[in-house]
């Protein structure tokens, strides 16, 4: 049973005994993107590509991706705000979420 | 086998070493100190194959049981009062994660002030804590519900630790007449533990998990089931020991209750000072008669249903105070499992025997007669409590 479908609609006839998780790796399904209220946005014109955003960030969200710019993957960024706090350029702000 | 004389700890510690416990992890605490210390012994003499491990407190000592039993080695601990409340957390961790741990408490008092001797508060402190909870009322019984702890607790349908309750000194420090088994007999009763996700580098699992709100009431409904299905195999067990042993054990055991107007309940020792009561009231011509508990978890609520339908009193005795409560906690369980039924007789609920207090024949005899009078006056509800100052 996947990590996702343990987190939704599992129901507890579905429950492994002890509630053991007899899979490798399924954190990756967790979606802590849920817990966000703000979101980081990043300015290019200012990021000068340093990576002390991916140095900070306690969540490891942060990944380097096409034309060298870091960016969080909001799958599971949790919206702390210390890459925005950290970043050298001020080149990440925090934008509320709807 | 012949009858010897052994004193109560060490017959405990004769079961486990009979049952081939792989790990004891313990730490010696009043009055339980005589069932760790023997199981010690045996370890250093080579009479018993097992690793003994000296933790440095019983939050420790259950906690080195968890990764005992979580590679499939059959573990063993005891503990009493104190003990088991420091070790209280990890308690929980044992049964949410399915791990048969078999566990002697030696029951104790609480601080403050100190006492050492016993009584039930201990017990109730961990009522709740989903481990299959069984009373001894002699050495015999601590002796045959520990060898009983380990084939329920390793059942692949349970997988549930278990507590085998000895009521501090009145059991763990009287030497009485009992018998014990053949190794071979118990090597029959007793197939080789084997639980379904131990621990294997090849075959990788976590246990002890964290569960966020969409799951974590789905997984305690899922213990709750499983917890509540183990009674079966309780059955099962008890009687292919009492096939074994001649000892016949039971969830509800009854004394001279079939046409009993008056019924005492206990729990643990004071049952058989209770039983002499019984019969020095019978001899007078009086309708009196005894349940014993002897499954506390899971609660025995069909059985305890027959056993007091046709009675129209019933006197239960807490060895524990529920403050600000019912306030006996076992006569609080008593009156909700009959609270739903047509005929059920009046309970009358006595705390007594705190903290090492004996309750002598005359006592039960006496609560008896109170017992009667208050339902005879619609003053069950009130609690009393017995032999204060």
């Amino acid at each position: 049973m996947s990590a996702r479908r343990k987190q939704t609609g599992m129901t507890s006839g579905e429950v492994s005994l002890g509630a053991v998780v007899d899979e490798a790796g399924n954190a990756v399904e967790y979606k802590t993107g849920d817990w966000r209220s703000q979101r980081p946005v990043l300015n290019k014109d200012r990021c000068i590509r340093c990576g002390i955003c991916y140095i900070y960030c306690p969540e490891g969200c942060i990944r380097q991706g096409p034309g060298g710019y870091f960016e969080a993957d909001l799958y599971y960024c949790k919206g702390c705000g210390i890459c925005a706090r950290e970043c050298w350029t001020q080149a990440i702000h925090m934008e509320p979420e709807e | 086998m012949e009858m010897i004389g052994m004193e109560g700890s060490h017959a405990v510690a004769e079961a486990v070493k009979l049952a081939d416990a792989d790990v004891v992890a313990a730490y010696p605490i009043t009055p339980q100190t005589h069932i760790v210390e023997r199981l010690a012994e045996m370890v250093a003499d080579g009479e018993l194959n097992a690793e003994y491990i000296p933790v440095e407190s019983e939050h420790s000592a259950m906690s080195a049981c968890l990764g005992s039993s979580a590679t499939g080695a059959r573990t063993f601990t005891a503990t009493a009062g104190q003990g088991l409340e420091l070790m209280h957390e990890v308690v929980y961790v044992a049964s949410s994660m399915r791990l048969p741990i078999v566990m002697a408490v030696a029951n104790r008092a609480l601080s403050a002030p100190l006492s050492v001797w016993g009584d039930h508060s201990d017990v109730m402190a961990v009522r709740d804590t989903s481990w299959i909870q069984v009373f001894a009322e002699n050495g015999q019984q601590a002796f045959d519900l520990t060898l009983c702890a380990f084939r329920i607790g390793e059942d692949p349908k349970v997988l549930f630790p278990v507590m085998v309750h000895l009521d501090g000194f009145h059991l763990s420090h009287v030497v009485e007449p009992l018998v014990l088994l053949e190794k071979s007999q118990v090597d029959k009763f007793l197939p080789p533990y084997k639980h379904p996700y131990s621990l294997d580098c090849d075959r990788p699992v976590t246990m002890g998990a964290f569960a966020m709100p969409a799951v974590y009431a789905e997984v305690k409904k899922a213990q709750h089931d499983a917890f509540l299905a183990t009674k079966q195999v309780i059955l099962k067990a008890w009687k292919e020991y009492g096939k074994l042993s001649g000892r016949h054990y039971s969830p509800v055991e009854h004394y001279h209750t079939d046409d009993a107007k008056v019924l005492l309940l206990t729990m643990g020792s004071f049952s058989e000072t209770a039983m002499v009561a019984v019969d020095e009231l019978r001899k007078k011509g009086e309708k009196v008669g005894l349940i014993r508990l002897r499954l506390w978890r899971p609660f025995p609520f069909e059985e305890l249903r027959q056993a007091v339908a046709n009675a129209e009193v019933l006197i239960v005795l807490d060895r524990c105070i529920s403050f600000g409560g019912p306030p006996g906690p076992v006569c609080s369980e008593v009156r909700a499992a009959l609270y739903a039924e047509q005929k059920r007789p009046k309970v009358v609920g006595f705390i007594g025997g705190l903290g090492g207090r004996e309750i002598a024949v005359a006592e039960f005899k006496q609560m008896v007669s109170r017992g009667r009078e208050a339902a005879d006056k619609g003053a069950e509800a009130v609690p009393q409590i017995t032999g204060i100052r």
